[in-house]
C-alpha cells in the first residue's frame, strides 16, 4: 500500500501507514527495557504490524479448507498459529477451543497417568 | 506503568480495513477472528520491540532505530517483510527531506520578500516564522521518548 499522507493530524503523523503511531508507541513503551524509540523505528514498526495483519489474515484463510470459503473464523487462526513455525509466538494467545467435556476428560486421563507413574523411577518417567 | 488494557489495543476500524483489503472480496471475518487478529498484532509489536531492543543493546545504543527493527524482522523469520519495509523507509526519508527543503525554501523566499518591505514590520514577521519553522523542525527530528 503506497499510503501517502492522507490528512495528517496536528503532529504530522499518519504518513505511509494507517495504524496510529501514537498507539504503536504506547505498546512499544510498555516493554520494560526500552528507553527511547527513534521516529523511523516507530514508522517501520507500524508498517511491519500492518504487513503482519495482512500475512496472518491471508495465511489463516488459506490454511482453512482451501476451497472457496465465505468466512475467516477464529478456529482458522488458532489452527494456523499451532501449525506454523513462524507464528508459534501466537500459540498461547490463540489457543484452540475444545468442548469443556473433552477438556475435563483430558485432565482426568492426565491425572490417572501421573498416578501410575508414582511407582516408577525417575528415568522411567523421562523415557516415557 | 499504568496502561489500561484498551490502550494496548489497536483501533478496530483500521485492523478490519487491513484484513478486508488482504482477503478476497466477499469474505467475511467473524468478530472473534477480528478481535484475535488485533490481539495478535499487539503481541507482534511487543515481540518485535523486544527483539529490536536486543539489537540496539548489542550496539550499545539506548535508542531503537530503523536497522534494529529490520534486524528484528529477520530474527523473527519475517524476512518477507524486509523489502517492503526498506521501500517504506526510503519513501519516508524522501518525504522528510522534501518537507525540510520546503520549509527552508519558504524561509529563503520570506527573506527575499522582506528586503523590499519596511524594516520594523518585516523583522516581526521573520521572528514569528522562525519560531514556527524551528518548532516544525524540532517536531520532526525529535526522538520519541518520554
Amino acid at each position: 500500500m503506497a499510503d501517502a499522507a492522507v490528512g495528517k493530524d496536528r503532529c504530522g503523523e499518519q504518513r505511509l501507514v494507517s495504524l496510529p503511531l501514537s498507539r504503536i508507541r504506547v505498546i512499544m513503551k510498555s516493554s520494560p527495557e526500552v528507553s527511547s524509540i527513534n521516529q523511523e523505528a516507530l514508522v517501520l514498526t507500524a508498517k511491519a504490524t500492518e504487513l503482519f495483519v495482512q500475512y496472518l489474515a491471508t495465511c489463516s484463510y488459506r490454511h482453512g479448507s482451501g476451497k472457496a470459503r465465505k468466512a475467516l473464523t477464529y478456529s482458522d487462526l488458532a489452527s494456523t498459529a499451532e501449525d506454523s513455525e513462524t507464528l508459534q509466538f501466537l500459540a498461547d494467545i490463540l489457543p484452540k477451543k475444545i468442548l469443556a467435556s473433552k477438556y475435563l476428560k483430558m485432565l482426568k486421563e492426565k491425572r490417572e497417568e501421573e498416578e501410575e507413574h508414582d511407582g516408577e523411577s525417575d528415568i522411567g518417567e523421562v523415557l516415557a | 506503568m499504568a496502561e489500561r488494557p484498551e490502550d494496548l489495543n489497536l483501533p478496530n476500524a483500521v485492523i478490519t480495513r487491513i484484513i478486508k483489503e488482504a482477503l478476497p472480496d466477499g469474505v467475511n471475518i467473524s468478530k472473534e477472528a477480528r478481535s484475535a487478529i488485533s490481539r495478535a498484532a499487539s503481541v507482534f509489536v511487543l515481540y518485535a520491540t523486544s527483539c529490536a531492543n536486543n539489537f540496539a543493546m548489542k550496539g550499545k545504543r539506548k535508542t531503537l532505530n530503523a536497522s534494529d527493527v529490520l534486524s528484528a524482522m529477520e530474527e523473527m523469520e519475517f524476512q518477507r517483510f524486509v523489502t517492503p519495509l526498506k521501500e517504506a523507509l526510503e519513501a519516508y526519508r524522501r518525504e522528510q527531506k522534501g518537507k525540510k527543503e520546503a520549509s527552508e525554501q519558504k524561509k529563503k523566499d520570506k527573506d527575499k520578500k522582506t528586503d523590499s518591505e519596511e524594516q520594523d514590520k518585516s523583522r516581526e514577521e521573520d521572528d514569528e516564522d522562525e519560531e514556527r519553522l524551528e518548532e516544525e523542525e524540532q517536531n520532526e527530528e525529535e526522538e520519541v521518548d518520554n
